[in-house]
């Protein structure tokens, strides 16, 4: 188990290496550089001005040596400053980590709540009427982009009904009833998406176990087929569904930056498009590679998840 | 060399099936559907200036934020122009912008993973080390952060959401170039003296072409998803020119006044989008029995 993990551990440096790498070049992406985005065209400027400038921004040493000292800042937590605060770049971006980290784990924590049981009566009701209409939820969840489902949601639930604000964040340590109200429509927009997906792997993955031998050992016993479903498959069958649920995590924190702007959420994508707007690139960079980085751990964190529940993981 | 080419043509499986899936297809599964929704679709965005006699970027503030109407189908926005119009106008640069990054991701990722599957070696773990990155990143921020970086425009918005694809497409591709490479037609050709480039033309690539074409058709949908997501965000297509996903941002601000100039937009993606994923599974189920979805 130790070996497993710690294999798995040292797989993803070289992938974090590789994120971090693309993340830097995007910065050399941008038309000019940081220091002509900065000034601007209109600007006049001599041309000694510029080259100090540059050189304030580390960009007339070798590209290699830029992406050593950026790195190396980096992995102790230093993501450079704002071109436009000149604040910390690290310390807003955890500042709004926690906005982010809610709407996700919300979102993560709706779709399990559905798509585990609608995916096992979708199964043992193959054909029948549950079971088409679990296909309508799957193909409608797949279809519909996240940012109208939000404003579906705040159309029907704050508009006509009144029941829930449609924007607004509460910090969850100020208080958390009403920060848990104000976060349900921007979960539910994320949190049906995500159930989509895993619905239809819960399906498939539980169907086959069905059918295999132990499960019709288990019947042939005598077991309810309650029993056989909720003791010796749903394990099982979990297992493909924590790796879908750890790919779809991607677009669960993709669809972050989106819903984080419909609805006003002063997250880590909010941030990022603040950034995008105002050409703030540092702070871009910073809030890709945070979410990016996040995306990797958790990637890591599943593979973990996975031999804890498969036991062939860990000695294959 | 000519005898070795029939030899590949004459050992590759040929579709027998075809006309029997075709109407499995059309007819036994919702393809058919999707594939209704997809021409009406195109149909609309192709023939604009014949079906409406409005024009997409003209103001006309008298009539603005209006219910649906007989003058009006589906109302209008908040500078008095007809929604149904724009939407019809939308779809020419969302399916254009989504059917050109899929084009971008199928040739260079197909590329990229035949070349990786076929040869295998060094060439395999460099290609698949470099599409392990690009699968890092969540897709959709990866797109934003090369429009922040690239700036706005279709090329970029192109450009943007095909590279976010090239990743799955070579998987796809080298996955199925791996299940033929050690087969006796591939072999036979080989030892007749067949060159790669032939090899993989007429042998490989017929057989990765199924799942291939599957792929096509879901990332279709994913793609317009993006482009509509990128527009909602300010990211995509530029004010006037019309498309989905700003027309859904714009009329957000007016939605207690005038829910139709957001809703009708949100449907018209929600419905193509619809489209091409019943395409892909219709395709899937027809093509390749082996990928069918329990």
């Amino acid at each position: 188990m130790l070996v497993f993990l710690g294999r798995r551990f040292l797989l993803t440096i070289p992938t974090l290496f590789g994120v971090a790498l693309v993340v830097f070049l995007l910065m050399r992406a941008i038309p000019g550089d940081v220091v002509t985005q900065l000034v601007g065209a209109e600007v006049e400027i001599s041309p000694e001005r510029l080259a100090e400038l540059r050189r304030i921004f580390g960009l007339d040493l070798p590209i290699h040596v830029q992406f050593a000292q950026w790195l190396g800042a980096a992995l102790q937590g230093d993501l450079g400053t704002s071109l436009r605060t000149g604040r910390s770049i690290m310390g807003d971006l955890l500042l709004r980590f926690p906005a982010t980290l809610q709407l996700s784990l919300m979102s993560l924590a709706i779709a399990l709540a559905m798509a585990v049981p609608i995916g096992i009566v979708a199964a043992r009701q193959r054909g029948r009427w549950p079971d088409y209409l679990g296909s309508v939820f799957v193909l409608v969840g797949l279809s519909v982009p996240s940012f109208f489902l939000g404003i579906l949601l705040i159309l029907l639930f704050s508009l006509r009904l009144g029941w829930l604000p449609p924007a607004g964040f509460v910090p969850f340590l100020e208080d958390p009833l009403e920060s848990t109200r104000r976060m349900i429509l921007p979960a539910l927009s994320l949190g049906l998406i995500l159930a989509a997906a895993t619905t239809r792997i819960m399906r498939s993955a539980m169907l086959e176990i069905l059918s295999r031998d132990y499960a019709r050992t288990a019947r042939a016993k005598g077991l309810s087929e309650r029993r056989v479903t909720l003791t010796h498959a749903l394990r099982n069958a979990l297992i493909p569904v924590v790796t879908v649920v750890g790919l779809q995590f991607g677009s669960l924190l993709g669809g972050t930056v989106i819903i984080e702007q419909v609805f006003s959420i002063p997250g880590v994508g909010r941030f990022a498009l603040e950034g995008i707007n105002l050409r703030d690139y540092p702070v871009v960079q910073g809030a890709v590679l945070l979410i990016s980085g996040a995306f990797v751990f958790v990637n890591l964190l599943v593979d973990v998840m996975y031999a804890l529940i498969d036991p062939r993981v860990r000695y294959g | 060399m000519a005898e070795a080419t029939a030899s590949v043509a004459r050992a590759v499986p040929s579709g027998g099936r075809g006309a029997k899936s075709l109407r499995l297809f059309l007819f036994r599964s919702a393809g058919g559907l999707g594939l209704l929704l997809i021409l009406a679709a195109v149909f609309g965005a192709t023939f604009a200036p014949y079906l409406t006699p409005y024009d997409p970027v003209t103001l006309n503030p008298p009539a603005r934020l209006q219910g649906p109407s007989a003058e009006h189908l589906l109302g209008t926005d908040q500078l008095g122009r007809d929604t149904f119009t724009r939407i019809l106008y939308g779809g020419r640069v969302s399916l254009a912008v989504a059917g050109a990054s899929v084009v971008v991701a199928l040739l260079l990722g197909g590329a990229l993973g035949v070349v990786a599957g076929y040869y295998g070696g060094w060439w395999d773990t460099v290609i698949m080390r470099v599409t392990d990155v690009l699968l890092s990143f969540p897709a959709i921020l990866l797109a934003i952060a090369l429009i922040a970086f690239l700036g706005a425009g279709y090329v970029n918005l192109v450009l943007a959401i095909g590279l976010v694809y090239v990743g799955p497409f070579a998987r796809v591709a080298r996955a199925a170039v791996l299940t033929v490479r050690e087969e006796l037609f591939v072999e036979a050709a080989r030892a007749l003296g067949s060159r790669d480039g032939r090899i993989v033309w007429l042998a490989v690539l017929p057989s990765a072409a199924a799942p291939l074409i599957v792929e096509v058709s879901l990332r279709l949908a994913y793609a317009i998803l993006y482009e509509a997501s990128l527009s909602f965000l300010g990211l995509g297509t530029q004010p006037p020119t019309p498309s989905w996903g700003m027309m859904v941002s714009e009329g957000r601000r007016f939605l207690a006044l005038q829910p139709w100039a957001t809703v009708a937009p949100g449907l018209a993606i929600s419905l193509v989008v619809l489209g091409f994923n019943l395409l892909g599974d219709g395709l899937r189920d027809a093509l390749d029995p082996r990928l069918k979805a329990r």
